[in-house]
């Protein structure tokens, strides 16, 4: 399969692609690890005329310290959050769940921004940016801009970023010694999460979900239930409310509902085990 | 960029596929199109010494870099040990996966020297032998790392 025939553009720096997106406006696509992005242009699902490759801009690689939160930047690639000693120390959970993305190739090129910017539903990393209340930094030409995870989804495959915006950064709270969980349920080694969920429990309880919309959603009936005082099991029985799974050849709709309270539970109960052993 | 350690020069269409050039321009046919879904794992290649798929990189992304395909492992007299390893274990049967799974397994050990044998499972789970010969492949792994191999 090859892609429709397109033009071609590398950014040299951050304010260079934002430049060049305003310069080509909805023609234009960012291309970062492109293991998105090339699969759907092999598929003719997408035809920009133009890429602007930041793939290897390396003032937006990075993990850092930053008090009270880890900054990352948006074209950290999965395989530097797998092995990122801060991320395995403060936020571990981000660090195990990059581990199970795809495969090693896949890790070697997929970044963090490239699948939050993708918006995919059945992506692992946005559930655990959600489940840890992450915050996004989002650059145009006209300034920079910071939002609430929870707010950057907005349809399938669409997000809250304008056509001249890159996301540039991601923050994540540290959790050190919270209790988390990633259940990633699937048939075979590669494939997408069936389901999938993200869950830390620091004082409050963040939960996100892979798979059960149309977009990365949290589970909220769940978060409630805890944060009113509710068991593990009341809050697993609600996980899949307000939600509305797709169904296709790897699961019905209604049993995704099924799963996403049966690892909704398990994620519960190995957060609370983890807490009790310090986190690890 | 380089490819197995020669520089290539050239203007190639954007949409060019990394596995196309190396194929179809270089003419380097050890590297194969599998799936075509970056699923397989059989056009896999070093990108600057990582594993990558090489049906999902374009061309113009590798600009610059060093890429380097079975033809670039063995020496001029002597086959590259993990190549030797996959031979001395009959870590093959049709042939078809296995210069990605030897792509991969150099990239693995480079990255986990000393693996035990479900880090060389999960290592290779992005490289499907449709042989279904995974037994003799994970012997031929380990046998590369220096480590015991099962029986």
């Amino acid at each position: 399969m090859i892609p429709a025939p397109v033009d071609y553009v590398r950014a040299d720096d951050a304010d260079h692609a934002v430049a060049l997106l305003a310069e080509y406006g909805e023609d234009a696509k960012l291309l970062a690890g492109g293991h998105s992005l090339i699969p759907l242009m092999k598929l003719r699902l997408a035809s920009p005329s133009v890429l602007v490759d930041v793939g290897r801009l390396q003032d937006l690689s990075y993990v850092w310290d930053e008090g009270d939160h880890i900054a990352i930047g948006a074209l950290t690639r999965h395989r530097d959050l797998e092995t990122s000693d801060l991320l395995r120390e403060q936020v571990p959970i981000l660090a195990h769940a990059a581990a199970l993305v795809g495969d090693p190739q896949v890790r070697h090129r997929g970044t963090l921004g490239g699948t939050l910017a993708h918006g995919d539903p059945a992506s692992d990393l946005p559930a655990v940016v959600l489940a840890l209340g992450g915050t996004l930094v989002a650059r145009s030409r006209r300034g920079e801009r910071t939002m609430a995870a929870a707010e950057f989804f907005h349809g399938f495959l669409e997000t809250a970023l304008a056509e001249d915006e890159m996301l540039t950064e991601v923050r994540v709270p540290k959790v050190p010694g919270a209790g988390w969980s990633f259940q990633k349920f699937n048939r075979r080694a590669l494939d997408w999460a069936i389901v999938g969920v993200a869950c830390v429990r620091n004082g409050t309880t963040g939960i996100g979900l892979v798979n059960m919309a149309s977009t990365p959603v949290r589970a909220t009936s769940a978060e409630e239930a805890l944060a009113r005082g509710g068991s593990i099991d009341e809050a697993a029985q609600v996980a899949a409310d307000g939600t509305e799974p797709p169904a296709d050849l790897n699961a019905s709709s209604e049993y995704r509902k099924h799963l996403a309270s049966v690892l909704v539970r398990r994620a519960l109960v190995e957060a609370d085990d983890r807490a009790s052993h310090g986190g690890s | 960029m380089t490819v197995n350690g020669t520089a290539q020069q050239g203007d190639v269409e954007p949409r060019l596929l990394l596995v196309h050039y190396l194929r179809d321009v270089l003419g380097l046919t050890g590297t194969n199109v599998g799936c075509d879904t970056t699923s397989c794992g059989a056009c896999t290649v070093l990108l600057d010494g990582a594993s990558v798929k090489s049906c999902t990189v374009l061309a113009v992304q590798a600009d610059g870099a060093d890429v380097t395909t079975v033809e670039g492992l063995a020496g001029p007299d002597e086959l590259h040990p993990v190549q030797e390893a996959f031979r001395e274990h009959h870590g093959l049967q049709c042939g078809f996966c296995t210069p990605g799974m030897v792509m991969a397994t150099v990239s693995l050990l480079a990255e986990c020297p000393s693996p035990t044998e479900q880090d060389v499972r999960e290592g290779l789970e992005g490289n499907l032998c449709r042989c279904t010969g995974y037994h003799n492949i994970v012997k031929a792994v380990l046998a590369a790392a220096g480590a015991e191999v099962p029986a």
